[in-house]
């Protein structure tokens, strides 16, 4: 991992935390905390080292102790390695209704992990999750931002083949594209 | 056809930019309110007899009333877009197509309120929403809808997106303040309500999308017009996110009244159960409302036909009765198994608690185990009493209307289906062959 390299966002990265520390009252740039762990996750990687963390912490003059405490929080937030797709299912009753159960079952025979695994080649990652307010077109699971609903087997195959043959880096839910302009 | 005051335009092609959003009458109702007295705008939300869209149902004039307003103090107006609720899918559908409708309630409410800025704070899940109403907002600053000097009035006003982190908790007001600050969502104990202190300790008042979005027909109407929609204390339209076996699931709008039985069988509104099932029970109001058995749903305990409404829904109190909640409606087909439904929502319940008291930390984890024990065919009759206990010890007995949440579904499905729980325990043979397992397609016998 990035251990090693220096920690330290890239240009945009910083001018968009600038921004988004602007919109909050002065003194109270600790409420830029959630949206700079979503950028931080995009620019590291898809999960949050202890030195990642530790950086966010002096970007935004808190103790590191009032980022671990939040990131270990919030669902979103991964505090371990994962794939460079983290497929996220939802499983909540809405969607069992519909055979979310049987995705997740389909998914980890496909991928031969369990979920809350990653693949050996370090792909995917299977992450069961609760209710994304999408129930009315359930079953549904979200990769990075991008919700995709109604799903059937054959969708799930062509969902995980684009994956593999598109994606290089890790998807995060904050877009690296947005993070420019 | 029913009223549409929010989706009436919302198949316009490009309505989401700002451009064809004006072509329609857009920032129209903010232009007339800019040049009324803010208390006036209250005034008529008041009359509209609107009731927050969030799932509690509290009187939004009357919410906006209880603002306290000292001097020099900044007050904020905060957005729930936290949408989190099992079933609960309107904001997203609304904020995706109509971000503009959002940002003018905005507008419209600060104004009334005398909010300087304000922020929407919405779920980092539906981080594509994020961007499209971050475009949105971009837009309106440039026409000079939002920022200095608005439509040329001498009115400064600011608006921002947070977004959250994943947790269904920061739908609750307070724990959205304390998220919204940059912390955990721990729900804050109240008194103090947001209203004197919320967000930076500041006077806040926080309200959902739908109710935020229904201030623009209100003011555009007046209020006594939005209230003769709808029927008695339930006035205007609602937006219902109907989901599960349904012919067609989706979001739609109804006009308060509509009867239960003419949503979901009527092709106006969900046309029926999939497959042409029997239904076998409805969660009306977003997974933390009690579930009632068909029979109960589409007519009263009294047999009146129940309608689409506050009080009819809630008619007969939670002994036959339930809410109206957020207008997330559930629906079960014959073959559903409700022990199995009823799990996944305590488990979404215990996976969501804050931890801070321990009715709901522990008991929603129990509640959680009795059930996986019942479905695994090792439960014992003692089990259904156990849970109905732990249920009756959660509910009322903590910080924040969670507990409660996860301690209705449980109380409902035993008193409404006692005897399945049974079947569970006496035959639980049954349940390796029975229907509680679901398939996507028939593409995947190897798993059943
Ligand atoms: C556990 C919990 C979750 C909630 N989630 C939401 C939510 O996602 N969206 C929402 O608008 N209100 C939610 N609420 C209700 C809010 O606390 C609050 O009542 C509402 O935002 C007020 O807005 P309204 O008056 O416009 O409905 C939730 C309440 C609780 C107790
Ligand atoms: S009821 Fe549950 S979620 Fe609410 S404050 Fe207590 S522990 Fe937290
Ligand atoms: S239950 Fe899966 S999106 Fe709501």
């Amino acid at each position: 991992m990035s251990e090693q390299k220096e920690i330290k966002f890239s240009e945009d990265a910083l001018a968009l935390v600038d921004r988004i520390i602007r919109r909050y009252p002065e003194g109270k740039q600790k409420s830029a905390l959630l949206p700079v762990l979503h950028i931080a996750q995009a620019e590291f990687g898809g999960w949050l080292p202890a030195p990642v963390m530790d950086y966010v912490a002096s970007l935004l003059r808190i103790q590191p102790i009032e980022v671990y405490e939040v990131a270990s929080f919030y669902t979103m937030f991964n505090l371990k390695p994962v794939g460079k797709c983290v497929v996220e299912v939802c499983r909540t009753g809405p969607c069992w209704l519909m055979g979310a159960e049987d995705i997740v079952k389909y998914m980890e025979k496909k991928l031969g992990i369990r979920e809350g695994e990653t693949t050996a080649d370090g792909m995917f990652t299977i992450k069961t999750v609760e209710c994304l307010a999408s129930c009315g077109t359930a079953p549904m699971m979200q990769i990075g931002e991008t919700y995709h609903e109604n799903l059937t087997l054959q969708k799930v195959d062509e969902i995980l083949d684009t994956c593999r043959t598109t994606v290089k880096e890790p998807v995060s839910h904050w877009r690296k594209d947005k993070i420019k302009g | 056809m029913g009223r549409k005051l929010l989706t009436e335009h919302i198949n316009v092609p490009g309505i989401r930019n700002l451009e064809t959003y004006r072509r329609q009458g857009g920032y129209e109702t903010l232009k007339k309110a800019l040049a009324m007295k803010p208390e006036d705008i209250v005034e008529e939300v008041k009359k509209s007899g609107l009731r927050g869209r969030g799932g509690a149902g509290f009187p939004t004039g009357m919410k906006w009333s209880f603002l306290a307003k000292p001097e020099g103090v900044p007050r904020y107006l905060v957005c729930n877009a936290d949408e989190s609720e099992p079933g609960t899918f309107k904001d997203r559908y609304m904020m995706e197509r109509l971000p503009h409708l959002l940002i003018e309630g905005m507008a419209i409410g600060s104004f009334a309120l005398g909010c300087r800025t304000s922020y929407i704070y919405i779920r980092g899940e539906l981080m594509y929403v994020f961007q499209i109403l971050q475009e949105a907002i971009d837009e309106a600053y440039a026409a000079g809808l939002l920022g200095k000097n608005i439509m040329g009035t001498g009115w400064d006003f600011d608006l921002h997106v947070h977004c959250g982190g994943g947790a269904y908790i920061c739908g609750e007001e307070t724990a959205l303040i304390e998220s919204l600050e940059g912390k955990r969502g721990n729900p804050r104990i109240k008194p103090p309500f947001p209203a004197i202190r919320g967000v930076w300790d500041c006077p806040t008042v926080v309200n959902n999308v739908e109710s935020i979005m229904a201030v623009v027909p209100i003011v555009r109407d007046g209020g006594e017009t939005y209230a003769s929609i709808g029927i008695g204390k339930s006035t205007g339209t609602k937006l219902i996110s109907a989901c599960g076996h349904l012919k067609k699931p989706g979001v739609y709008e109804i006009e308060l009244g509509v009867p239960v039985e003419e949503f979901i069988y009527s092709d106006e509104y969900c046309g029926g159960i999939r497959n042409d099932k029997k239904l076998k029970a409805v969660v009306a109001g977003g997974s933390s409302v009690p579930v009632l058995p068909a029979e109960l749903i589409l007519k009263t305990a009294a047999g009146e036909p129940r309608l689409m409404s506050y009080e009819s829904l809630a008619e007969g109190g939670f002994a036959s009765g339930t809410m109206l909640g957020s207008g997330g409606f559930i629906v079960m087909d014959e073959d559903t198994s409700i022990v199995k439904n009823l799990w996944t929502f305590t488990r979404f319940y215990h996976h969501e608690s804050c931890g801070q008291c321990s009715p709901c930390r522990e008991g929603t984890g129990w509640m959680e185990k009795i059930l996986h024990k019942i479905l695994d065919g090792h439960g014992t009759l003692s089990d259904v009493d156990l849970l109905w206990d732990i249920q009756s010890k959660i509910e009322g007995k903590t910080i924040c209307p969670l507990g409660d949440a996860a301690a209705w579904p449980v109380a409902s499905a035993i008193r409404h289906f006692r005897h399945e729980f049974e079947e569970y325990v006496r035959n639980p043979q049954a349940i390796r062959t029975d229907h509680h397992y679901y398939r996507v397609n028939n593409l995947s016998p190897e798993l059943a």
